[in-house]
């Protein structure tokens, strides 16, 4: 078996673990542990296919991963300054709970 | 014998007299319309107008006789004719014209003077009536009417004023509106009338068809013109008669309606609830008389087709039912109690002698009892009338009696007319007239039954009238109450009236035929020796033995006793039942209510069933029908058009409520619902990729 | 594959697992810290020291510590008898699962037309941090500009997001 085979087939593991989490949690702050389990999954995607690419000199994996790790920096900032915002008013983090956007 | 066909020298233009002619009937309707509009009070006003406007008449009359009494004592037969046309529909005139001729001239005359008596008798009669305006209205609009249906050249002006005769007559029987008699006796005279008229108006209609023109004389085009009458009798109508015959027998039965013949007759003796100068004038002189008048006026389509010494059809019908009204009218007069309803049935009886005359004789014959009878029964009536108010109001022979000495003017005047009646012979006119009646009967080629009919009627009109005379006039007075003479104004038009009862007859009489040759346009010549020929002599005989064997059975029976008021009459007692029976008028009109008016009531409920179960339930079932389509149609509307759109709208409303619970407001929800589509969407692109 | 890398897919695959399943929401963060590191590790083991190392740095480093904190500062909002999960979990199991699944298929499907491991490795790149400053500077300055126009925005927006407001708006 390639080695890329398990790298993708643990990126794909990783990325299910973490939309399970997203996705059935009830507090907002695990559905944002969630998602960076999601995007470190991708990351991981990233890198080995840059290891096990064609071109491995050309270094877009590696440069494609960094950004993404910056921009999930960025995201998760906000996301948690906002989760904390909305603590502050409705004293709660439960997702269920803030369907204010409901139709 | 039968007289030869009339032939005239045509006129071309005629002359002023004739053309004006319409101012005859004109200034009496006028002077009516002028009545109708004044107030009730203005009493002397209207009777003032009615008179001068008769008056005025009769002067024209008067001169439009002279004119042609000129022309005849010149040889020239007088017949002018004016028309005019009233308007005109495709090919059809519609005129309307008046002719001026010996029979309508002596009719005029005869009319006007008549109907002018009365007039100034009405004046004393009704001056205790509170509607004494309108019986002049009344009378004037009916002396017009009179006169138009005399004059009348053209077939629609003859029926518009007999129509206009008949409501008159229907609005004077019945003026005295407050009592049922009177309304009911006017309502039976209209509609027995009426049936007559319906006939009479089928058979204008078609002569008017056959002939195609409206007028009776009209240049040679004419209806009574001699290429009419031969197309006519070329014409076949049904069951064997040709189209001649049927007009004449249609145009008859109008003439019966009107002039009261079986078996029309039965609303004549009821007309007598109105007023006396009405009975005098309408019943007894002139509208009665304008049946007989009409028939003279067709006479040459009656008379049609007939071989010289011959009759035809219509005449023969004519002759038999005037002969058998003449009987059997007579047979119930004898029975009668109210004075006037004696004088009604004579009358009857009287008509049917006029239209034997013609059926028999010809118009001179049937026109001349025409004339004299006018006169004396005029008379008779004025003095029933006389007698009436004499005795405040009296009508039942049974309680008067011994009037001779209360009123002698009157008694004079009425023996007078009662010996007239009778047809006394030589010195009264009646003689002369029913003379030559019976004259014509007793050589009437198909039969002589009608020649014994008329001499029975003549002994019995000879009987109950004496037996009247007896019963009113002699013996003692029965009522109660003071009987008295009546005022000048009621006897003196009496008198006039009894002068020219007597004067007439010498018109008539063999010796000088002036009547039959003024009318026939032939010479009239004195001839004394007439009287020695035995035919005559044997008909004055026989007039003797008639007027002796009534009035002396009459004199026997109730003049020499003085009868008892409540007693029975003596036929009475040696006869009852049959007594009984001609008192009730032969039961005519029971057998009427029973057969024609039962059937009539019957007719009327089963219409009023029809109309309101079967074409009310027609529409009520339509409406039904309606209602129920209606009901149909909201049922629709509301169930299933607004039901299946409510139901959409309803469907919509909870998908789109099913829908907006996507919108959870709920983050995961949208979460799983992205990471399920790109499940499928994953899973849908390997599929497609791989194939 | 070798034993390195099965121990540090455990170490990752159960960091993660711990993350999302633990109760208290600490140990959820603590948990997330070691899959981090784990996948540092991973990252390392590729040959990638950079992405490694700048995981260590961003992830571990700051994104933990501000997910730690944040927990922390909503701490009080939860009660012992919350549930865990919200309601129905079961379709999110059965989304997570699907796409397991077909990612998995779709790996495992093109692996075929992967060379064996054994046939001849690929060489492992040599790659210096001048090599990425280089390539920062020249090729990728355009994101790299963007990204940190974006970090701007984002510190901003953190700041004004979670600051107290005064009273009446702002």
């Amino acid at each position: 078996m390639n080695p890329l085979t398990g790298y993708l087939l643990v990126a794909a593991l990783l990325f299910s673990i973490g939309l399970a989490g997203a996705l059935t949690r009830r507090n907002a702050i695990l559905v944002l542990i969630g998602i960076e389990l999601m995007l470190n999954a991708a990351n991981l995607n990233l890198i080995a296919f840059w290891r096990y690419g064609p071109h491995p000199e050309a270094l877009t994996g590696m440069m494609f991963a960094i950004f993404s790790i910056a921009v999930a920096a960025a995201e998760a900032a906000v996301g948690l300054g906002l989760v904390i915002n909305i603590h502050r008013h409705a004293h709660t983090t439960n997702l269920d709970q803030m369907n204010r956007m409901k139709g | 014998m039968m007289q030869e066909s009339i032939s005239f020298t045509p006129q071309l233009a005629a002359s002023a007299i004739a053309r004006n002619l319409w101012l005859i009937p004109a200034v009496p309707i006028a002077a009516s319309g002028v009545i109708a509009v004044l107030k009730q009070p203005r009493r002397k006003t209207a009777s003032a107008l009615a008179i001068g406007a008769l008056s005025f008449s009769l002067l024209l009359a008067l001169i439009a006789f002279a004119h042609v009494l000129s022309g005849w004592a010149n040889g020239q037969a007088v017949r002018e004719t004016a028309s005019f046309t009233w308007f005109q529909t495709g090919a059809s005139h519609v005129d309307l014209g008046w002719v001026l001729d010996p029979l309508s001239a002596i009719m005029l005359v005869m009319v006007t003077f008549v109907g002018l008596l009365i007039f100034i008798y009405s004046t004393g009669y009704m001056a205790h009536d509170e509607n004494y305006t309108r019986f002049f209205c009344f009378l004037s609009l009916f002396a017009g009417a009179m006169l138009g249906v005399v004059i009348a050249n053209s077939l629609l002006l003859l029926f518009m004023c007999w129509e206009l005769v008949g409501l008159t007559s229907y609005l004077l029987i019945g003026f005295w509106y407050f009592k049922p008699a009177a309304a009911a006796a006017a309502k039976k005279a209209f509609l027995t009338t009426r049936v007559g008229d319906v006939f009479f108006l089928l058979g204008i209609v078609w002569l008017f068809a056959q002939t195609g023109t409206l007028l009776f004389y009209n240049s040679g085009t004419g209806s009574m013109e001699q290429a009419a009458l031969t197309g006519l009798l070329a014409q076949p109508a049904a069951w064997g008669f040709t189209a001649a015959s049927a007009i004449g027998l249609l145009i008859f039965a109008g003439a019966a309606g009107k002039s009261g013949q079986f078996p029309l007759h039965v609303w004549l003796p009821d007309a007598m609830e109105g007023p006396t100068p009405v009975s005098a004038l309408i019943h007894a002189a002139t509208m009665v008389a304008a049946g007989v008048y009409l028939i003279a006026r067709v006479y040459p389509l009656m008379q049609a087709g007939a071989l010289t010494g011959g009759t035809t059809t219509a005449l023969t019908v004519v002759t038999w039912v005037g002969a058998f009204t003449a009987l059997f009218a007579a047979c119930i007069a004898v029975a009668q109690n109210d004075i006037k309803r004696i004088l009604a049935y004579s009358t009857v009886s009287q008509l049917g002698y006029m239209m034997a005359g013609l059926g028999m004789g010809g118009v001179a014959v049937g026109m001349f009892h025409l004339i004299t009878h006018a006169f004396f029964k005029a008379l008779l009536f004025m003095g029933a009338g006389s007698v009436i108010h004499g005795c405040h109001e009296e009508q039942d022979i049974r309680n008067m009696g011994g009037l001779k000495k209360y009123m002698p003017l009157t008694f004079a005047t009425y023996s007078i007319g009662m010996l007239a009646l009778c047809g006394v012979p030589i010195l009264f006119s009646g003689f002369w007239s029913k003379d030559a009646i019976l004259e014509s009967a007793h050589g009437w080629p198909l039969s002589h039954a009608p020649y014994y009919m008329l001499v029975f009627g003549a002994i019995l009109t000879a009987f109950y009238m004496t037996r009247q005379v007896s019963y009113v006039f002699f013996g003692a007075y029965r009522g109660h109450g003071h009987p008295h003479e009546s005022p000048r104004s009621m006897t003196t038009p009496l008198a006039i009236l009894a002068f020219f009862a007597i004067a007439l007859g010498a018109l008539g009489t063999p010796a000088w035929p002036w009547f039959r040759a003024f009318l026939e346009n032939g010479a009239a010549v004195v001839d004394f020796h007439a009287f020695a020929e035995p035919a005559w002599l044997m008909l004055l005989l026989t007039s003797c033995v008639i007027v002796t064997i009534g009035i002396g059975l009459g004199w026997m029976l109730y003049g020499s006793k003085s009868p008892a008021a409540d007693q029975p009459d003596v036929i009475e007692r040696a006869a009852p039942p049959l007594w009984a029976a001609l008192r009730d008028r032969l039961y005519i009109d029971e057998f009427y209510g029973v057969t024609v008016i039962a059937f009539y009531s019957w007719w009327a409920r089963v219409a009023d069933w029809l109309d309101r179960r079967v074409w009310g339930g027609i529409v009520s079932l339509v409406a039904f029908v309606f209602g129920l389509w209606a009901t149909l149609n909201r049922f629709l509307d509301t169930n299933v058009v607004d039901g299946a759109f409510d139901k959409s709208c309803e469907e919509i409303s909870t998908s789109g409520g099913l829908l907006a619970r996507i919108q959870s407001g709920r983050v995961q929800t949208y979460l799983r619902l992205l990471a399920l589509a790109v499940v499928v969407l994953a899973i849908l692109l390997f599929w497609s990729g791989r194939a | 594959m070798s034993l390195v890398f099965y121990i540090l897919a455990a170490l990752t695959v159960a960091g993660a697992l711990a993350a999302v399943l633990l109760k208290n929401t600490v140990h959820c963060a603590l948990a997330l810290t070691a899959a981090f590191a784990g996948l540092a590790l991973l990252f390392l083991s590729l040959d990638a020291q950079f992405a490694g190392f700048a995981q260590i740095l961003v992830y571990i480093g700051a994104v933990a510590i501000l997910v730690v904190f944040a927990i922390l500062l909503t701490r009080d909002s939860e009660t012992p008898k919350d549930t865990v999960y919200g309601p129905r979990p079961l379709i999110g199991l059965v989304a997570a699962a699907g796409i397991f699944a077909v990612l998995g298929w779709a790996v495992l499907r093109s692996a075929a037309a992967l060379p064996h491991e054994n046939a001849s490795p690929a060489a492992a790149p040599n790659v210096t941090v001048m090599d990425i400053g280089n390539a920062l500077m020249g090729r990728y300055v355009l994101p790299l500009e963007i990204v940190a126009l974006l970090l701007t925005a984002a510190l901003i927006g953190a700041v004004i997001v979670a600051m107290h407001e005064k009273e009446g708006a702002r």
